[in-house]
């Protein structure tokens, strides 16, 4: 039984270790910002819900503890690191960090000028009034 | 047989943390210096639950969660920062 619980908990943080080095390769080596916040928050969040569901493992079938402060800082991450990636990439293309030269379409450059363009003029309006 | 692969698994942990600095001082903008620190909380995360298991106690349990809480935080933070934003939006009826 204790070598079957060691073969999961060692394939489990193996895999998180995997998943992070090529998320580290990836922020190290793509062109912008977009592509490296790609990287950075989806492979990473695999990668340490794997080492953490491994340590959860080890505790759970070796050491006789179900630790629910574990899991709940499992759902917490799985929950806030994808959000907190999106939000980021939202707030760099709203400051004007441009994508790179691969980029082949931007469909969201029309959309963010016309809202601009809205912004601006509902302002005037209500300063005339 | 488990401490090897917890050791070497520390030590692609730290491999990692320090690729990563090194994004975080060369970056080219600011939003690739608040992912890349995002990204060190999140590594800091699994080398502590790796730590926990190498030394068999429960005691840095707690600190994964507030690591976690911590890193949100920020990078919310920073974003709305980035942004430039009203940080509360207020309706005024004038």
């Amino acid at each position: 039984m204790i070598v079957i619980a060691n073969i999961l908990v060692v394939l489990l943080i193996s895999i998180g270790v995997i998943f992070t080095v090529v998320a580290v390769i990836g922020v190290l080596r793509l062109p912008d910002v977009y592509t490296r916040s790609h990287a950075a928050t989806k492979s990473t969040t695999f990668g340490v819900l794997c080492t953490l569901s491994g340590v959860f493992l080890y505790f759970w079938l070796i050491e006789g503890d179900f630790n629910i402060k574990l899991l709940l800082g499992i759902v917490f991450l799985f929950i806030t690191a994808p959000i907190g990636g999106h939000i980021m990439g939202r707030a760099a293309y709203i400051s004007g960090v441009k994508p790179s030269e691969l980029t082949v379409k931007d469909e969201l450059e029309e959309v963010v000028k016309q809202a601009k363009k809205d912004r601006t003029s509902q302002k005037m309006k209500s300063d005339e009034d | 047989m488990i401490d090897i692969m917890l050791i070497i698994a520390l030590a692609l942990f730290g491999l990692a943390v320090l690729i990563t600095l090194f994004r975080v001082i060369v970056g080219p903008s600011l939003p690739d210096r608040v992912i890349a620190l995002d990204m060190i909380g999140v590594i800091l995360i699994s080398g502590i639950a790796t730590i926990s298991i190498l030394l068999e106690t429960k005691a840095f349990l707690e600190v994964i969660l507030i690591l976690g809480i911590l890193a949100f935080i920020s990078t919310i933070a920073f974003s709305k920062f980035i942004e430039r934003g009203v940080f509360i939006e207020r309706k005024r009826d004038l």
